[in-house]
């Protein structure tokens, strides 16, 4: 690389917004648009190339979904709501802004409310082999597929826990592939429960019934993904029995962990969520325990796209003083009753926590092995002493497995929040810019 | 007795002065509580530092020892023997590096003063227009978090380490070390207690807990001096000194006020640590963003092209600074059995085997073979 | 205009490529090549893994700054570069 280029275009202007939305998801397209009425300028970020956060994530070849269409067609009528994808919060450059980077850019962007949208990501426990080539996420395939990804004739297992690995395996089949496994960890009679108590949510039984694949199997889990350059096969465990199927991919998620640092950085409290991490605390008008910033969504716990629009449409609300209807409030109870089965029918079995051996990875970024990590007292050992966590994901991949494998808790986040070029931090300086 | 001494502390300043009397044979207790303090979050730099000829004295007496300790230290404590090169901006800064260089070479440490083209040829990183530099080859970089592991775990020359817990049938024969994870609650003559009410003894202990050390010796007169730092993502052949502008010993020596200086380390995994800051009026370990953006300016106006590069971390960490600039090695003036070993604000890791030496000849009251009356508590701490 | 019908030409590793307009540089590196992004630390080869920026293992040079495949899309005279160490 060139360490001569200059950096790409960045000023210190001071953006300024009366409401900034952080995600652009289906909480965070809800609350912009309850919001938008009010007449106050409004500013969506999110740090995908398109509106839609994962759920509604949809390639350039496919329309959008339907609610999503609905949002941005209803959005596009407020020329104070505006936009700006492919960018990320960096840091707090005050209680009232915050320190923005995009590819070509870095701003910092003043508020007077902020509504934190950041959505969730999903939980990748280490198992011998996940780190061969050819082994993804879950909702990571789904999510590459929607934006490309060849798949046509490739043998694909999909693993983990979870409604996502349907969602997963109907993309990867309607792209072609041949799911040759959907292995989910839950008991049939936890799955079978969940089924059961769909009918109280009709349009999810539909879903629920219009994805359920032929080759989906629970009490199944991934024992290890083989091969020597890139994956060949996978082993599973089928209820007493180990199964081996060769495939090109193996698509792995074991659910979802609310993304909560920049909440956490700008001072926002935690709750522990059902999987034993952290979400975003709110009270009944998503109000977070910062009086300006409001918390929607995945964020606050992982429940599915019709919470999140339920919350996103309270919090707008709230960010503009109104109050939620009851009807709001009955549609947020309702989608919360669902998470909520999703987390009693999914839980996480123990063995998941022993799969991975001595010499498998478990920071990825730093190619550290679960054996020096197991040895340690704490995440902070594992950190000074392995290197665990110090690489570009900043322990987010192996924070949130070392939370499942030995009930560590993260850290409070610091600056920046995720890699962000020396350009964008020397712009937040108190004389704003002005060089040394 | 539950140990010869007692060390409280396991930092570098405190694993050093275990490791130091375990090797002369004594039975020590480490006793420390486990957060971690200026170790893991400085530099951890080995840099002969000549800001006044006690300072200099010590600095390159400590890393004589080092060079002696790392040629038995494994690969996870991280050293580079990359040196220093001591950047000039414009003439006058070449002048003060002509001196730096003479007082160095009469201090028998090895330096060159070389100019501009020599230095774009050494770091063609550096920006134009710079005068010169001064390189000493011989200081290096350590990941001190493991090199504190690595002396801790080093027992003497017979016997087996133990971890942990008390044990009443201590073999008086050979070196060891046990670390006890703890906190010391109070200080008394011959004796520590700790927080869960039990206690343990010892004729001699080394106090080597920094700045915290206030909880269990409020009169001792350190200062906390916060610093920022950031790390790059791995850009391996972009520097391969360690780069210090030479207003580093101007920020270096304040008293008071907010201020950066370049300091840039290439780290064996290829990353850039990028420092530095100081600044008095705080003990809130909170980052602070328009600091990291002044320190990281001024980084950019030395190496332009890291403006285009990736921060990775920051963190911040606290040094404890003594009044006169001086650690605190020695006896304690008023309680009897104490050995004072703080008060290193940036150079802790590079004088903590200098230190080590110092406390452990005082304790066994054998010759040092470094002048320690410089570095007394007793000036500035008042006697009985 | 049917946007999946646009055709966006780039550089992937100094050779010319092209995908769909819409396509995603993670997606690309599979269209027009091996799929790997990136060495770790240890030699391995990686590539995209959770899709939505976080893991940040489809790290690649875009025009000579570090972006993340997976949530960049091609565009017209991009310069992409993959296998840059860890």
């Amino acid at each position: 690389m060139n360490a001569t280029r200059p950096a790409p275009n960045t000023f210190a202007n001071q953006n300024a917004c009366a409401i900034l939305i952080v995600g652009a998801g289906p909480a965070g397209l809800s609350a912009a648009l309850a919001a938008a009425p009010s007449g106050r300028s409004i500013v969506v970020l999110d740090d995908n190339p398109a509106p839609g956060g994962q759920v509604w994530r949809h390639g350039a070849g496919a329309a959008p979904p339907g609610p999503l269409q609905q949002l941005q067609e209803a959005l596009a009528r407020y020329p104070h709501v505006r936009m700006r994808c492919g960018t990320r919060v960096v840091a707090a450059h005050s209680s009232h802004a915050l320190l923005l980077e995009s590819a070509d850019s870095a701003w910092v962007q003043g508020f007077e409310q902020l509504i934190l949208c950041t959505g969730a990501r999903e939980l990748l426990l280490p198992f011998p082999g996940w780190t061969l080539h050819g082994v993804t996420g879950a909702g990571g395939l789904q999510a590459l597929i929607k934006s490309g990804l060849p798949v046509r004739g490739q043998r694909i297992v999909i693993a983990g826990s979870g409604p996502l690995l349907l969602a997963a395996a109907a993309s990867a089949a309607q792209a072609g592939a041949q799911v040759l496994r959907v292995a989910e960890q839950s008991s049939w009679g936890q799955v079978a429960a969940f089924g059961a108590g769909l009918l109280r949510w009709p349009g999810k039984l539909m879903q629920a019934a219009t994805l359920l694949p032929p080759a989906y199997r629970c009490d199944s889990y991934v024992l290890a993904a083989q091969g020597e350059a890139s994956l060949q096969s996978v082993q599973l465990r089928q209820g007493a029995h180990t199964v081996q199927l060769d495939c090109e991919r193996l698509a792995a998620g074991f659910g979802l962990v609310p993304s909560v640092e920049l909440g956490r950085l700008l001072g926002c409290a935690t709750r522990r969520s059902a999987q034993g991490g952290l979400a975003l605390q709110v009270d009944a008008e998503q109000t977070t325990s910062v009086p300006h910033i409001f918390a929607a969504g995945e964020c606050t716990g992982a429940g599915g796209a019709e919470l999140s629009m339920a919350e996103g449409h309270i919090a707008g609300l709230a960010a503009i003083g109104q109050a939620a209807t009851a009807a709001h409030m009955h549609a947020r109870r309702r989608w919360q009753d669902f998470a909520s089965r999703v987390d009693t029918h999914f839980a996480l079995r123990p063995e998941l926590s022993s799969l991975a051996q001595a010499d498998t990875l478990l920071c990825r970024c730093e190619d550290v092995a679960y054996g020096s990590v197991a040895a340690c007292k704490n995440w902070n050992d594992a950190k000074l002493h392995q290197r665990c966590g110090m690489g570009a994901c900043q322990g987010r991949i192996c924070g949130a497995a070392a939370q499942i494998l030995f009930g560590w808790d993260a850290p409070s986040p610091r600056p920046p929040l995720s890699p962000a070029r020396v350009s964008t931090l020397s712009l937040a300086g108190d004389d704003n810019g002005a060089l040394q | 007795m539950d140990a010869e001494a007692i060390v409280i502390g396991a930092g570098i300043v405190g694993a050093a002065c275990a490791y130091e009397l375990c090797q002369r044979g004594l039975q020590v207790l480490v006793v420390d509580d486990g957060p971690g303090g200026a170790t893991h979050a400085g530099m951890g730099h080995l840099v002969v530092m000549d800001d006044n000829p006690a300072e200099l004295a010590l600095s390159s007496a400590s890393l004589a020892i080092w060079r002696d300790w790392l040629a038995r230290m494994d690969s996870s404590c991280g050293y580079s023997h990359c040196g220093t090169l001591w950047i000039t901006a414009d003439e006058e800064e070449m002048q003060a590096a002509a001196e730096k260089h003479k007082r160095l070479q009469a201090a028998g440490i090895g330096c060159t003063l070389i100019d501009a083209d020599a230095l774009a040829k050494l770091e063609p990183a550096l920006r134009r227009g710079l005068a010169g530099a001064l390189q000493v080859a011989s200081d290096g970089v350590v990941y001190a978090p493991n090199a504190a592991r690595w002396l801790l775990g080093q027992d003497g020359p017979q016997g087996p380490g133990s971890q942990g817990g008390h044990d009443a049938n201590l073999v008086k024969s050979a070196g060891s070390i046990r670390v006890l994870r703890a906190q010391v609650r109070t200080l008394e003559d011959g004796r520590v207690c700790l927080a869960d009410g039990s206690t343990r003894s010892a004729p001699h202990i080394v106090l080597a807990a920094g700045l915290r050390a206030a909880a269990l010796c409020p009169e001792l007169p350190l200062q906390a001096k916060k610093g920022h730092l950031a790390i790059s993502a791995r850009y391996p052949s972009m520097v391969r000194h360690q780069l210090v502008e030479l207003g580093y010993v101007k920020s270096a020596h304040e008293r008071s006020g907010t201020s950066v200086a370049f300091n840039v380390q290439p780290r064996p995994t290829g990353q850039l640590l990028i420092g530095s800051s100081r600044q008095f009026d705080t003990t809130d370990n909170a980052i602070e963003v328009p600091i990291l953006a002044r320190m990281l300016r001024r980084a950019s106006h030395y190496l332009p092209g890291l403006d285009a590069l990736q921060i990775i971390r920051s963190w911040t960490g606290f040094r404890a600074a003594s009044p006169d600039g001086l650690p605190l090695i020695g006896p304690h003036p008023q309680r009897p059995g104490l050995w004072l070993a703080l008060g290193h604000e940036g150079l802790g890791v590079t004088t903590a085997t200098g230190t080590a030496h110092l406390i452990a000849a005082g304790i066994c009251a054998s010759a040092s073979a470094l002048e320690g009356s410089a570095y007394l508590p007793a000036r500035c701490l008042p006697s009985l | 205009m049917n946007i999946a019908q646009t055709v966006v030409h780039f550089q992937l590793n100094g050779q010319a490529a092209q995908v769909a307009a819409g396509t995603s540089i993670a997606a690309a590196l599979y269209l027009c090549g091996d799929g790997v992004a990136r060495h770790s630390v240890s030699g391995q080869a990686r590539a995209p893994v959770c899709g939505m920026g976080v893991c940040q293992e489809c790290r690649v040079l875009v025009n000579g700054y570090s972006q993340l495949a997976c949530q960049t899309l091609c565009a017209p005279g991009m310069v992409v570069e993959t296998g840059a160490a860890a």
